[in-house]
């Protein structure tokens, strides 16, 4: 199986993501520059991390229209699964590949701390390790996370059971209080329409190795590794 | 004597009066040595120049001949004072490279800015050395929670912090934080930064070779920052809020690319000196590195990238624009460093030479701005042997003359619940404390732990003052905030390495200020040298004083360790019902000066506890030792608030109760339980290992006892009624959200 990690510059979570897809995979990926011409061969493309561009503008908006994202729009429509998160997420909303839009937090604070998570499906190539409704631990880390899409898209994306995880409190009640940043529905993650394309603001790739207290992201890239060799 | 050469010197336009002089912070004593040095009148360039380069901020003028008391030498010392971090062996060819550095003046006119740009700048000390930064922390001191301007401080320093290091990517890991009216209006920001480099690939700032290109890459230069160096150098009065337009302005962005861009280019055989401009920008880095190399410089600044056009050569030597560094190439090597400098986007420009005159020679448009011997900017500035006076050492306070609570467990809960306890999540959660996915221990413990990426080594970090002992005894004060970092990082079960420190202080003209400043070292030097603890970096903070007031006198001190093996470390949060809880250390209740006396009966009075660093050093050992053979699981050192809070630390964050035993007899209760008699700890161990303990310590001299065990979901104390950890969790997360809320 061969990845490839998007470095933008400001990107700062592509050697957090490279270092999980190894344990994973066996492999590291390939780390592929913003500005180089070609985009390898890819089972997978995963957009990490940081502050692309400085966050200025919007976040993720200069990045989205970065020469390698026209290739990983063309892949990622053609069907190869595209992994963002955090900044990627933002990037694959301003890149058009999922809807809506990550605004900035209701605190108007970063938040850096550890949440709950519901997973909506254990049917798509990322969660088949996970059991449905399962409970799971990732650490947020952002600004901009509060998910926004207006009534019709919500209703579309419910409807399509396109939304991927959930925040909500320790025994999976999914509550206001449990909200960390006001996203709309509570909605911390999306498939676009195939279920190959995910964002999520979540950060599985730093709880996926014991000693950082947990292992909860391990079975998304383990699960996602296993789906991609079926 | 050099010949003046007039007719290509600029005009000294304007006229340097007295006045002028003056408003660069020089007196007029040092203006004389200045004409003397140089020869003649300087023109306005050169006297901006002096007065950045002999400002306290840079010469160290005050505060040297005492520095020089501080141990630096050690076998794990790579590099001490004098570069632009101190370098320590982590062993496999690794070594960790790390500072502290303060940015009080900035960030009390301006906070965001001016906490944003220290972070910044101590990153890039750290990153000029071929380091990777992998963790940052900070030290805060802000006046008391109902001075008018604290909130919107806290705000500002919080946010700026964060948004640098988080856009960098570097975690902040942890620090420390002070509430206290003596702080009003002289906040303390120090910011610290690790790295990790290879020890083969550390770079300095020595410019050693004539004729090599002097590269200018980064930001381009704007007129931020004129003067900061200087600013830095004075007391505030009513007119400070004027200087903001001395404060810099960050763009973390920009130094993520220049970090990128270094470490790449760093990869190759291409950089003879790198300096970064920070204080003093391009006049500070240019006169280092010439004057470490022992060679001249020369800077055309035409050449320099700028924001606007007119700038005038006294802005550009003077700009504190941020995210700029100043390198000496190898011959040969432009064309490599220009290629890596415009993959990611930055300004790149070759703006002089090294030569063989010892002189630092500045043109702009053509004409000859300044022509100044580098020895005397960099060795000719006055050194000041200032008078001092020593305070009285205070009287102690006798633990029967403390007033005893109602109640032990509720002078706990309103303890835990103060400014000064309570729960620091609003602040850490504001920074991104996980990434580069290696913080194995969060913020909340004793020292925060990040792992050596790609081994199971650890490196612990801690930052330590307790301002309110140093106001009463510099001395004991000093030698404490040593002691402490040092507990802190034995309590994780890290080997302790060395310190950097962030000497902050009022005006030293005071002889008092002055005494305080001189009793601090000598302690500090006293506990460094006890516990093998050698200073490699660090910087001195002077003038933090307004219409006269000073600071307490706060030597923040900021410590690493090593643990060998992460999978042996200690956390603080209990982790099992059932165990016994020990408590290591000589018990002595002293209450001078403690948070019990400051929060529970509202004064200050006494001596600071003494250290007795022998005592210290057994006591760590031993803890340490513990650790590392896994007899004990949880471990908290003993400091502030005493005993009882950290019990309380211990239970909170596991979720486990404690069944305390009643306080032996001999001392009243609330000095056995409030008491912060230094050199301790608090263990957690299964009961069958007691007996083993207690007899090991006895051999080794070291008193330990039992003070309860771990059981339910409350804390218990004989003849009390129990505080459930749910309510006393409520009342600890309680006041900082709800103060910063505006309540």
């Amino acid at each position: 199986m061969k990845a490839s990690v998007i470095i933008f510059p400001g990107s700062n979570c592509d050697r957090d993501a490279a270092v999980a897809l190894q344990a994973a995979m066996g492999t590291p990926p390939a780390m592929v520059w913003h500005g180089d011409a070609e985009l390898p061969a890819s089972d997978l493309i995963v957009l990490p991390g940081g502050f692309s561009y400085g966050d200025y503008l919007r976040s993720g908006a200069m990045a989205a229209h970065s020469p390698v994202m026209r290739e990983v729009v063309k892949r990622a429509r053609a069907g190869t699964p595209v992994l963002g998160i955090c900044n990627g997420f933002q990037v694959l909303t301003e890149a058009g590949l999922l809807p809506g839009v990550l605004m900035r937090n209701a605190s108007l604070k970063f938040i850096c701390k550890d949440v709950h998570l519901r997973v909506e499906r254990k049917d798509t190539l990322y969660t088949r390790r996970y059991a449905e409704g399962e409970v799971v631990r990732f650490p947020i880390a952002h600004k901009d996370g509060s998910y926004f899409a207006d009534d019709e898209t919500l209703e579309r994306l419910e409807a399509e059971g396109r939304v991927a995880f959930r925040y909500c409190d320790m025994q999976g009640r999914v509550t206001a209080e449990a909200n960390p940043n006001g996203s709309r529905n509570s909605i911390a993650g999306i498939y676009n329409d195939t279920e190959t394309v995910l964002g999520l603001m979540p950060h599985p790739e730093r709880l996926a190795d014991p000693v950082l207290g947990g292992t909860d992201g391990t079975k998304m890239f383990r699960g996602l590794v296993e789906s991609i060799a079926a | 004597m050099q010949s003046i050469r007039t007719s290509r010197m600029a005009k000294p336009n304007p006229k340097i009066t007295p006045e002028l002089v003056a408003e660069h912070g020089l007196a007029a004593d040092e203006y004389r040595l200045l004409t003397a040095v140089l020869g003649r009148e300087p023109s306005l360039t050169e006297l901006g120049i002096f007065s950045v380069m002999w400002s306290e901020h840079c010469s160290y003028k005050s505060s040297r001949v005492w520095l020089r008391q501080l141990p630096t030498d050690g076998p794990q010392v790579i590099q001490g004072p004098g570069e632009n971090a101190g370098v320590v062996d982590l062993g496999d060819r690794q070594a960790a490279v790390f500072k502290m550095e303060s940015h009080n003046h900035p960030s009390y006119i301006e906070p965001y800015q001016g906490a944003a740009t220290g972070v910044g700048g101590i990153m890039r000390d750290v990153f000029t050395m071929g380091a990777r930064p992998i963790a940052n922390m900070n030290a805060l001191r802000f006046g008391a929670p109902d001075h008018q301007k604290t909130r919107h401080l806290v705000a500002g320093v919080v946010s700026g912090i964060g948004d640098y290091g988080n856009c960098m990517g570097v975690p902040t890991v942890g620090g420390e934080t002070n509430f206290d009216p003596r702080y009003n209006d002289n906040i303390l920001v120090n910011a610290m930064c690790v790295g990790l480099v290879d020890t083969s690939r550390i770079f300095k700032s020595a410019a050693k070779g004539v004729g090599l290109p002097v590269v200018y890459v980064g930001s381009k230069t704007g007129r931020d920052g004129i003067h900061g160096a200087t600013m830095a150098s004075a007391e505030f009065d009513e007119a400070s809020a004027e200087k903001r337009p001395t404060v810099q302005v960050g763009d973390p962005f920009t130094e993520k690319l220049l970090l990128e861009a270094c470490l790449e280019l760093m990869q190759e055989d291409a950089i003879v000196a790198i300096q970064d401009m920070g204080a003093a920008g391009l006049t500070s880095s240019s006169v280092e590195m010439a004057d470490k190399g022992q060679v001249g410089i020369e800077l055309d600044l035409d050449q320099v990238p700028t924001r606007e056009e007119t700038m005038t050569a006294y802005e550009m030597m003077l700009s504190e624009s941020q995210e700029r560094m100043l390198m000496v190439l190898k011959p040969g090597a432009e064309s490599a460093a220009r290629r890596v400098f415009s993959k990611w986007g930055l300004d790149f420009a070759i703006v002089g030479r090294t030569t063989d005159t010892g002189r630092l020679v500045v043109r702009h448009g053509g004409v000859l701005q300044a022509d100044i011997p580098l020895s005397a900017l960099a060795h000719a500035a006055p050194v000041y042997k200032r008078p001092w006076t020593r305070k009285p050492a205070p009287v102690a306070t006798a633990p029967e003359d403390v007033p005893a609570p109602n109640s032990l467990l509720g002078a706990l809960e309103d303890m835990m619940g103060s400014p000064h306890l309570c729960s620091r999540a609003w602040i850490w959660e504001q920074y991104d404390h996980m990434v580069m996915a290696d913080t194995v221990q969060r913020p909340g413990g004793d020292a925060a732990v990040v792992r050596v990426h790609g081994t199971e080594k650890g490196l612990a970090i801690s930052c330590d003052v307790t301002p309110r002992y140093c106001a009463a005894d510099a001395h004991e004060g000093a030698k404490q905030a040593v002691a402490e970092c040092w507990r802190n990082l034995t309590a994780v079960g890290a080997d302790p390495l060395a310190i950097t420190d962030c000497l902050n202080f009022g005006n030293p003209e005071r002889p008092e200020v002055m005494g305080e400043l001189v009793e601090a070292i000598e302690g500090m030097a006293e506990a460094c040298r006890a516990l093998s603890f050698p200073v490699v970096s660090g910087n001195v903070s002077l003038y933090n004083e307004t219409n006269g007031i000073a600071i307490p006198p706060t030597p923040a001190v900021g410590g690493i360790g090593l643990i060998p093996d992460i999978r042996e470390m200690a956390r603080i949060a209990l982790e099992r019902d059932g165990d016994a809880l020990i408590l290591v250390g000589a018990e002595a209740g002293h209450l001078g000066q403690s948070l019990y006396q400051e929060i529970i009966t509202g004064r200050a009075e006494g001596a600071p506890p003494p250290v007795d660093l022998a005592s210290e050093r057994r006591a760590g050992d031993f803890v340490r030792a513990l650790i590392r053979q896994g007899r004990v699981s949880a471990v908290h050192d003993v400091s502030d608030g005493g005993l009882l809070v950290a019990v309380a630390e211990m239970a909170l964050p596991g979720g486990l109760g404690v069944e305390l035993d009643a306080a032996p007899q001999g001392l009243p209760a609330h000095a056995v339980w409030f008491g912060e008699d230094q050199g301790r700890y608090v263990a957690s161990t299964a009961p069958g290992e007691i007996a083993h303990i207690l007899a090991d310590a006895a051999k080794a001299k070291i008193p330990v006892r039992v003070i309860g065990s771990v059981a339910g979901d409350a804390l218990k104390l004989p003849g009390e009624a129990p505080l459930s950890l749910a309510a006393l969790r409520s009342v600890h997360a309680r006041w900082l959200p709800h103060f910063m809320g505006g309540s």
